[in-house]
């Protein structure tokens, strides 16, 4: 399992569009990934609604866990992901 | 005969019967099944078609109103697949043996109340599209079909208000126009129904639906707003003029297309036309402005349920300047706050909003969103003849973080290697009386200026726009207002600079030949005021 945090850069934070994204980008891997905002319970990677209700802002940070085949690329894929849009 | 008053949207008249938009009851009853497995089998079947529905709605906006207004569709399909929300009604079903209707609508409250209860305002308005979503898969379980126009002819579509859904949904060479008891001028209904062409009236009131039945008569002026019920001849007959009216007006101004904006003694002046979204284009082209004097950015912001991206702003811009195809196309940086307030900004209510927190003052403060406008606008300069203005300036000081930001921008596309246009004209605008009376200081440090005279009126004469108590006392004409104007043209011109009018005076003809003695150079009007003015110029004579 690989384990990461990210704080957000963007000042909207983890809006509608960037979620929707996020969650097509990791529904793409076979790792399960769990997404952690400080004091509330872990949110599915793949559960859009859910993550949107994590209401995670700018300067907020998020811990990542991935746990699967593929997470070495997946991990990279997400961190990716968040430099450039989030 | 009854006369309801709302709020036009659309300028045009429409005579035609009524049409009640019904929707479907989504009252759902709590029945025990027994076999599970067919209630879950009944939901799988009922989400295909709805989110077949919801596709096809998706390329439907895309088509008619453009992919910033058309994402949130997108974003309804992803909501009605998320596992969350489908595991929530299979455990319901299973655990509860209830009806599929049921599990969906309690489903549906849980996730509502779940964003309803964040601090977010744009994440409390999510709970709306939750609903939306669990409505649409009630109506395909019970096998409902959505809720249209009857009948074949033209009808005025009349409801107590339109989701976004449901107004891209309807027929559009079935609809003569919108009338709806409720909803603002800024709501979806309004945007679109700009956007689609249609007359609306929004606003009305919920007298307006008490009485009303399909095929009651009904005339529906978009210029004034007001909405009459079974009109007597008078009326009738009135309004068949206006429509006559507006026809022969248009079919007069046809004949200036092609011809030059000059007057009888050889002066030239620029027509251009402002515009709110990508879809005005055609009406510009229509009306054969030489350019686009106003390009207002502010409705990519407003029609978007988010922040729009770099990307989507890029893409807007730059269609734009290609089907402009080299024409001059002027697009004011974001002008929100004062009468236009957006969610998801998450601006502070403010007890005195036109003298407020507002457009370049937003920008100026919060540099990542100006950033992100200026890159898609620079990136989109390579596709035209683009300029850049900022609204709301007051002092040299601004004007100078403007272009410090404008540079920025320009040096990181040069790293990235994107291609733009260097020499990209930078304007403001003349909107504040300062600017006005420091004009001969802020004139040497930009390439236009362009004149907002609705809100250099509202400052001049301290007559908030908003208020309509005050009309007594604004005089558009006031001769302060008109000495401003003046002296910026001067210290424009003075300074190399060229000087054009966008706000409302511009489409003044009795106005026209003062502008013209005062030697402006360019006036930008709604695209059906660009022929009545060429008319007017083409008649004055100036030396």
């Amino acid at each position: 399992m690989k384990t990461f945090t990210y704080t957000i850069q963007d000042e909207i934070g983890i809006h509608a569009r960037p979620a929707g994204n996020l969650v097509k980008l990791i529904k793409g891997f076979e790792s399960a990934v769990t997404i952690e905002k400080e004091g509330k319970p872990p949110v599915s990677g793949t559960a859009l609604m859910k993550l949107m209700g994590l209401g995670v802002k700018c300067g907020d940070t998020v811990k990542f866990s991935v746990d699967g085949a593929d997470e070495e690329a997946a991990a990279a894929a997400i961190v990716d992901f968040m430099q450039a849009n989030l | 005969m009854n006369v309801f008053h709302g709020k036009g949207v659309y300028g045009a008249v429409a005579i035609g019967r009524a049409s009640v938009f019904s929707r479907q009851s989504t009252e759902v009853r709590r029945i025990r099944i027994t076999d599970p497995a067919y209630e879950l089998s009944r939901i799988e079947s009922a989400k295909a078609q709805a989110l077949e529905e919801l596709s096809a709605i998706h390329e439907k906006a895309l088509r008619e109103v453009g992919e910033a207004n058309a994402e949130i569709f997108g974003i309804h399909m992803m909501m009605l697949e998320d596992d969350d929300y489908n595991d929530s009604i299979r455990s319901i079903i299973e655990t509860q043996s209830v009806n599929a209707e049921y599990a969906v609508a309690v489903t549906s409250d849980n996730f509502a109340e779940m964003f309803a209860a964040m601090e977010d305002a744009y994440m409390q308005a999510r709970a709306a599209d939750v609903r939306d979503i669990s409505n649409r898969l009630i109506a395909c379980l019970t096998g409902g079909t959505e809720a249209a126009a009857q009948g074949t002819d033209k009808r005025i579509v009349c409801a107590d208000d339109l989701a976004p859904s449901e107004t891209v949904s309807l027929d559009k060479e079935r609809v003569l126009a919108f009338v709806t008891a409720a909803g603002s001028a800024n709501s979806h209904t309004a945007i679109l129904a700009r956007n689609m062409n249609i007359p609306a009236v929004i606003g009305v009131g919920q007298a307006f639906l008490e009485q009303l039945s399909d095929g009651v008569l009904l005339i529906v002026d978009g210029h004034t707003g007001d909405v009459y019920v079974d009109p007597d001849e008078e009326t009738q007959q009135r309004m068949e003029q206006k429509m006559a009216e507006d026809a022969r007006k248009k079919q007069l101004l046809q004949e200036l297309r092609g011809k030059d904006n000059v007057t009888l003694d050889g002066r030239h002046i620029h027509i251009f036309a402002n515009i709110s979204g990508v879809d005005s284009i055609g009406a510009v082209l229509a009306n054969d402005a030489g350019g686009i004097g106003l390009f207002r950015s502010e409705f990519l912001y407003l029609e978007s349920e988010d922040y729009p991206t770099e990307e989507e702003q890029f893409t807007a811009y730059r269609k734009v300047l290609e089907r402009m195809a080299g024409r001059k196309v002027i697009v004011r940086t974001l002008d929100i706050g004062a009468d236009k307030q957006i969610g998801y900004f998450g601006l502070d209510k403010e007890d005195n909003p036109a003298l407020g927190f507002r457009a370049i003052r937003i920008c100026l403060t919060r540099p990542e969103l100006f950033r992100t406008q200026l890159r898609a606008l620079y990136r989109a300069s390579a596709y035209g003849d683009l300029g850049i203005m900022f609204p709301m300036i007051t002092s040299e000081s601004e004007v100078q973080q403007c272009l410090a930001m404008c540079k920025q921008v320009q040096n990181e596309l040069q790293a990235d290697g994107l291609p733009f246009d260097p020499d990209t004209e930078l304007g403001i605008m003349i909107e504040t009386p300062a600017a006005a009376v420091i004009s001969d200081r802020l004139a040497p440090l930009v390439d236009f200026f362009s004149v907002g005279t609705n809100d250099l009126t509202q400052y001049t004469l301290a007559c908030d726009r908003q208020n309509p108590r005050l009309e007594p006392f604004v005089d558009t004409h006031h001769e302060a207002i008109l000495r401003l104007i003046e002296m910026a043209a001067q210290n424009a011109h003075k300074n190399g600079a060229w000087i054009g009018i966008c706000g409302e005076l511009a489409a003044d003809v009795t106005l026209t030949e003062t502008f013209l003695r005062m030697g402006i150079d360019e006036l930008s009007v709604s695209p059906p005021f660009v022929l009545p003015l060429r008319e007017q110029v083409r008649s004055l004579r100036i030396e």
